[in-house]
């Protein structure tokens, strides 16, 4: 096969496209420019957007002895991941760029070009597998080692994509095997650092970051579910629910426990918080769902399933149906953390079934604190 | 099965030059140290610089050797608009246009931008029509207004990315009647058409020794003799002081070497590449109907073919030929490996879509008709792959 290698420049997908060569296959080496002003050298944990990683991804290359060369999406990354990234966060939701980058450039823009210039798939160092069902269908599986396991960022492709996607280090790999086979095959990037923060946010500033991109701060009210005004924020798109660092109300609740942001209310500009309990979900819904492989045959009663709802979450026992035309996903024991624009990604077994992205959550405790926000501000 | 069709970006060595240049490689001793061995290396440098003065047309004590093209345009540019300046303070304008290399582009950028407010050059860009060239009456008409004020022009003598040739002696002949010294890149010129110092007016010249089949990291600026210039580095006064560092003597005698043949068989070569050209061209007309030829009308090189293929994007299309194994370029800047869009294109009035629709096939000495066949062999695939890339952007 023709192969497209997507090499960020770190070790997984160095090792991987390794793999590819070895497996006999044409394979050319592609990086992804995404940023229209790239850094010069790396800094942190950001890993594939600076000059620096984009000569590391050549340098890998040269070793693999396969040709390389750099696509530039800066355009389509802006338009696509970071403004959807800005706009989500004034609508008050809690985006995963990553999921956007892998479902609108890596699996969308960069493989329609790969296939266009008439590559067969694309490979990326992600940890998952591809397996196939006994009717010789496609399946994405979660990566035998569970520590690195990346299929919840895979949960936007489909059936058509998969058929087009190839991921080395899914079934066996490790991460510090990986490490030692880049070591071994002499590969600089073996002792790269990993990548964990947002490419594209200087490091630890999201909040700052967001009000520059916004155009400023715009003062808002901090309230609790009683509608007690118990501060001033700058901008209620600066926050994201569940979060308890920064609120800076500066008094503890009466009972002494931390308070959490339960709900934005970007209409209002309002941010609710409340007690850590009052997180708790039961329910999520989405509209923007999708079928990773072949969809399930019988979707509107409830089934069981397995749903995740952040990167590197826990998978929690659900049911799910899709009740007129959103995916509906009723969790057994309540969970906290989980917010609108997140991706609630669905398992059976360690197959990826599909995902949502999260519109809207229903409280187990309160009601719809949105509604609760807006009354409340009505009322003031 | 590969072919070579970049030679605007760098031209392999020729075989005599890299045999001549690995033997010198091995000489002991330092061209200015007093002692035997350096006498012996000195002598290399000096016939090195005579060889080239006799070859570009200039007195050999107007060649000052240089690690190459970048650095011979910023001390052309920055040495001469500094000293300029130093003479009488009101020289601050510099005449060049938007589709220079950017090693002359970046210096000017960088003189309008650093220093004093009073001290920064103020840039007068000359405007391009869609061939590539500027108006030589809107240069007399500013050199009669302005000519106090202008410190230097710069104009290269053909441009690197489309090949067209500007008319320097004309351009000379202006500036001269105003008392404006002119500076003139001509590393994308020398070797493909006659370039002669002396006949030209100019009073500072850059070329290089690897697009001509010399090696990497040795090039010349022609200074005429009654040109002052700052330096632009310090150290032991090597170069009439204006080029400290020890002088390359390999370097500088495999350059003269590679001059003199290309000045030798330029002629010849001119004539072959000018056939080759037209072929290239009719062909590529015949495959893709809509390709436009940039600057078809204009003068340019024998040497440089610049194509626009309408909704085609370059750099996939470069892609596609270098995986058949044919090597041909955008002819833009590259950034990291990402091809921007050409500021040649840019600055000739093509929108940003148009500047990044090119493609550059350039000749050099060892390029046969076998190439240009191999290149219009792998054309139609590549072209159509490069069309679908483009629809999926």
């Amino acid at each position: 096969m023709k192969v497209l290698a997507a090499m960020s420049g770190g070790v997984d997908s160095a090792v991987a496209a390794a793999r590819a060569v070895e497996a006999g296959h044409e394979v050319v080496g592609v990086h992804l420019a995404l940023s229209r002003n790239a850094g010069t050298l790396r800094t942190g944990s950001r890993g594939c957007c600076t000059i620096e990683d984009s000569m590391d991804a050549q340098r890998a290359c040269n070793v693999l002895g396969i040709p390389y060369y750099v696509w530039d999406f800066s355009d389509r990354f802006k338009e696509q991941v970071v403004d959807d990234f800005i706009a989500e966060y004034q609508a008050g939701r809690t985006p995963n760029p990553c999921m956007r980058c892998n479902e609108r450039i890596k699996f969308a823009a960069l493989l329609e070009k790969a296939l266009a210039m008439g590559f067969d798939a694309v490979c990326t160092g992600h940890y998952a597998s591809l397996l196939t069902d006994d009717a010789g269908n496609l399946e994405l599986h979660r990566s035998n080692e569970m520590a690195k396991d990346q299929s919840y960022v895979l949960g936007v492709l489909t059936a058509e994509q998969l058929s087009h996607s190839m991921f080395p280090l899914g079934k066996e790999a490790s991460k510090a095997d990986v490490r030692a086979e880049a070591d071994r095959r002499g590969l600089a990037v073996a002792n790269k650092p990993d990548s964990y923060d947002i490419c594209f946010i200087p490091e630890g500033d999201t909040q700052d970051w967001i009000t520059e991109k916004v155009g400023g701060k715009v003062p808002g009210q901090i309230i609790d579910v009683d509608g007690n005004v118990l501060g001033k924020h700058e901008g209620s798109f600066g926050y994201t629910v569940g979060q308890r660092k920064g609120l800076r109300i500066g008094k503890p609740a009466p009972d002494g426990n931390p308070r959490y942001v339960l709900s934005i209310s970007p209409k209002t500009n309002t941010v609710v918080v409340g007690p850590q309990a009052a997180l708790a979900v039961s329910e999520l819904a989405g509209t923007r769902f999708s079928w990773c492989g072949v969809a399930p045959s019988q979707v509107n009663e409830f089934f069981d399933i397995g749903v995740q709802v952040r990167a590197h979450g826990e998978e929690v026992a659900a049911q799910a149906a899709v009740i007129g035309g959103e995916l509906v996903i009723r969790v057994k024991e309540p969970i906290i953390g989980v917010a609108p624009g997140q991706t609630a990604v669905l398992y059976v077994g360690s197959r990826v079934l599909g995902q949502t992205t999260i519109d809207r959550t229903v409280s187990a405790v309160a009601g719809d604190l949105e509604a609760l926000a807006e009354n409340i501000a009505a009322g003031a | 099965m590969a072919v070579y069709l970049d030679h605007a970006a760098t031209s392999p060595i020729r075989p005599e030059v890299l045999l001549r240049y690995t033997a010198d490689l091995a000489l002991v001793g330092n061209p200015s140290s007093v002692h035997g061995f350096g006498q012996r290396a000195r002598m290399v440098v000096e016939d090195a610089r005579e060889k080239l003065a006799a070859t570009i047309g200039c007195h050999r004590s107007e060649v000052i050797f240089t690690s190459g093209g970048t650095e011979a345009d910023n001390l052309a540019i920055k040495g001469l608009y500094w000293s300029r300046f130093k003479a009488d303070n009101r020289r601050r304008i510099i005449i060049s246009t938007a589709a220079e290399h950017h090693a002359v582009l970046d210096a000017l950028e960088w003189l309008e931008s650093h220093g004093p407010e009073d001290h920064r050059a103020e840039l007068h860009l000359l405007e391009l029509d869609a061939n590539g060239n500027f108006d030589l009456s809107e240069l007399e008409n500013f050199l009669t207004e302005r000519a106090d004020e202008v410190a230097l022009i710069s104009l290269m003598w053909a441009n690197n990315e489309t090949g067209v040739v500007s008319p320097i002696a004309k351009v000379c002949q202006i500036a001269r009647e105003h008392g404006v010294p002119v500076h003139s890149d001509a590393v994308a010129a020398f070797g493909h058409v006659p370039v002669h110092f002396a006949g030209s007016g100019l009073s500072l010249l850059t070329i290089t020794a690897h697009k001509i089949g010399g090696p990497v990291g040795v090039g010349a600026l022609i200074v005429s003799r009654d040109i002052e210039l700052v330096p632009v580095s310090h150290g032991g006064g090597h170069e009439r002081k204006l080029r400290s560092g020890t002088l390359n003597a390999a370097g500088a005698g495999a350059f003269a070497l590679a001059a003199s043949e290309v000045r030798a068989t330029l002629t010849e070569r001119a004539e072959r590449d000018a056939a080759l050209k037209a072929t290239l061209l009719a062909a590529v007309k015949e495959i893709v109907p809509t390709a436009q030829i940039t600057a078809e009308n204009a003068e340019t090189l024998p040497s440089t073919v610049h194509i626009r293929f309408t909704d085609c994007p370059g750099d996939s299309l470069l892609v596609l030929l270098d995986l058949k194994g044919i090597a041909v370029s955008t002819g833009s800047a590259c950034q990291a490996g990402v091809i921007n869009a050409s500021h040649v294109m840019l600055a000739m009035g093509r929108d940003e879509n148009a500047a990044s629709e090119c493609i550059r096939v350039s000749f050099g000495y060892n390029t046969t008709e076998g190439d240009i066949e191999e290149f219009l062999a792998a054309l139609p695939a590549a072209y159509a792959g490069a069309r679908k890339a483009g629809e999926a952007r």
